[in-house]
């Protein structure tokens, strides 16, 4: 970790690693965190709708529950989850592979700290690319929900529409977008840390790589009860 | 030069190196040998300072690296290469991203001037059209040669080899050992090298250190080596019955 924050040998060498790693974390994971994003948004609708029984209760209510329940909880948390698990595993696997096969050894060698040049461009990206990837979700589920509760007849259209837009607050947005900056730097910290410290040959990266998905997981979890508790409760 | 002074090492209970001192000689092929165990690569990493060392201490030039932080010590990493035992070459990378990937990180040339430099090493290495390629299309043997092309890139002037002949033919290994003799000589480095190919010591060992059971046993030359009536010795280098022959026939 004190590695993370010594001065780079080079920073144009650094912001090419950042570029790369903006791309492989954001672009990378898009395709996963729109069909995550879309069909939760559908469940979220179809869920309320049905749980609704009192009659005096709006219907438009839906469209206010799913947008709230998206940006506050469901893309932060969830979307980041999801991204533990993908860029989690895939940090601490690169990593440990580099580990196992000396190739850290030949960068101390050369006199470059390893754990800078390898972990901070992660961290940095991560915590530059997750928001938006967060606020593509958010716009993903709630079209999602959207289309499923016109598809499949429960709300109208112009209910749900109504209720995205009722009652906005927009803290919210600002509140999500604390958690995903908290919990990128958790992913690619926790998951550099697994994989720096791997030692063995390819059943050790394994571990590590499933070790760095349930640490981070286990952190996103906590972290997100206490920032909810810090800054809403 | 090299200077190894009483150097120990242990790893929790085990000890690794007890009390090892030697010397390693500037323009020279400088060959630790031992049994595999014996401590031969954690004497290098101790060296190199991928390893601290309990006791003891190792000096480049009379400059006391193992008293150094990790910022001191980063312009002696930088005169330091080291061919490591699988290559160690960056998988994302091609080879002649991984030549120039220290030119990046410790100079300011132009582009030009660095694939020049990478076009040079990797000529020295006889390697050619091989630029474009990745660590995964290319032969165990080329993938050594990539790794020396990489280690001298900054015209290092200490080069450390860990068993650069493991996993490879006869024909191969005495290819790179001659190439590392050569880069020794034309470069005058302090070269280092790890092995325990008979071949190697007999070829271009000019200077050799015995490795037995974490202590230096013997240290000499090849010639030393033929006469020597070390015991330990005697059964690690003639151990095949091709050096048995060889020594019969002294």
């Amino acid at each position: 970790m004190k590695g993370l924050f010594v001065k780079p040998e080079k920073f144009k060498v650094y912001r090419r690693q950042v570029m790369h790693e903006l791309n492989s974390i954001g672009v990378g994971a898009m395709g996963i965190v729109i069909l995550t994003s879309v069909f939760m948004g559908a469940v979220i609708t179809i869920q309320t709708v049905y749980n609704i029984v009192n009659p005096f209760v709006q219907l438009y209510v839906v469209g206010v529950v799913t947008r709230d329940s998206i940006i506050i909880e469901f893309a932060p948390t969830i979307i980041m989850l999801v991204l533990a698990g993908k860029v989690g595993s895939g940090i601490a696997s690169e990593i440990g592979t580099m580990r196992v096969t000396e190739q850290i050894d030949a960068l101390e060698i050369m006199g470059i700290n390893s754990s800078g040049y390898l972990t901070l461009p992660k961290v940095v990206a991560a915590m530059i690319i997750c928001p938006f990837v967060v606020l593509i979700s958010m716009f993903a589920g709630i079209v999602g929900g959207w289309v499923a509760g016109e598809a499949s007849g429960v709300i109208p259209s112009a209910d749900y529409i109504k209720g995205i837009q009722d009652q906005f607050i927009p803290f919210n947005i600002t509140f999500a977008m604390i958690k995903t900056v908290v919990f990128a730097y958790i992913i690619t910290s926790v998951s550099s840390y697994h994989g720096f410290y791997t030692d063995g040959g390819a059943l050790e990266v394994g571990q590590s790589s499933t070790k760095a998905v349930v640490m981070s997981s286990i952190l996103i979890l906590i972290f997100d009860y206490i920032l909810t508790l810090l800054i809403l409760a | 030069m090299i200077e190894i002074k009483n150097i120990s090492k242990h790893f929790g209970e085990k000890k690794i190196l007890e009390d090892v001192s030697c010397t390693f000689e500037k323009g020279k092929v400088n060959l630790i040998i031992g049994q595999s165990g014996s401590g031969k690569t954690v004497l290098m990493k101790c060296s190199v300072g991928l390893f601290e060392v309990d006791k003891g201490a190792v000096f480049f030039d009379g400059r006391n690296f193992s008293d150094m932080s990790f910022i001191e010590r980063k312009p002696i990493r930088q005169e330091i290469g080291m061919v490591f035992q699988g290559g160690a070459l960056f998988d994302s990378q091609t080879v002649e991203q991984n030549v120039m990937f220290p030119l990046n990180m410790f100079t300011n040339q132009t582009y030009k001037e660095k694939l020049d430099r990478v076009n040079f090493c990797l000529n020295r290495v006889n390697l050619q059209n091989v630029n474009h390629l990745f660590p995964s299309e290319i032969s165990g043997g080329m993938k050594k040669r990539v790794a020396i092309a990489r280690a001298i890139s900054m015209n290092p002037k200490y080069l450390f080899c860990d068993e650069p002949n493991s996993g490879l033919d006869p024909k191969t290994s005495i290819v790179i050992d001659n190439l590392i003799k050569e880069i020794t000589e034309e470069f005058q480095t302090t070269t280092v090298i790890n092995t325990h190919d008979m071949n190697s010591v007999t070829e271009i060992g000019e200077k050799i250190v015995f490795i037995y059971k974490g202590k230096k046993w013997w240290e000499g030359n090849y010639h030393d080596l033929k006469s020597a009536d070390n015991q330990e010795l005697n059964d690690f280098v003639f151990a095949t019955k091709v050096m048995k022959h060889m020594k019969a026939s002294l």
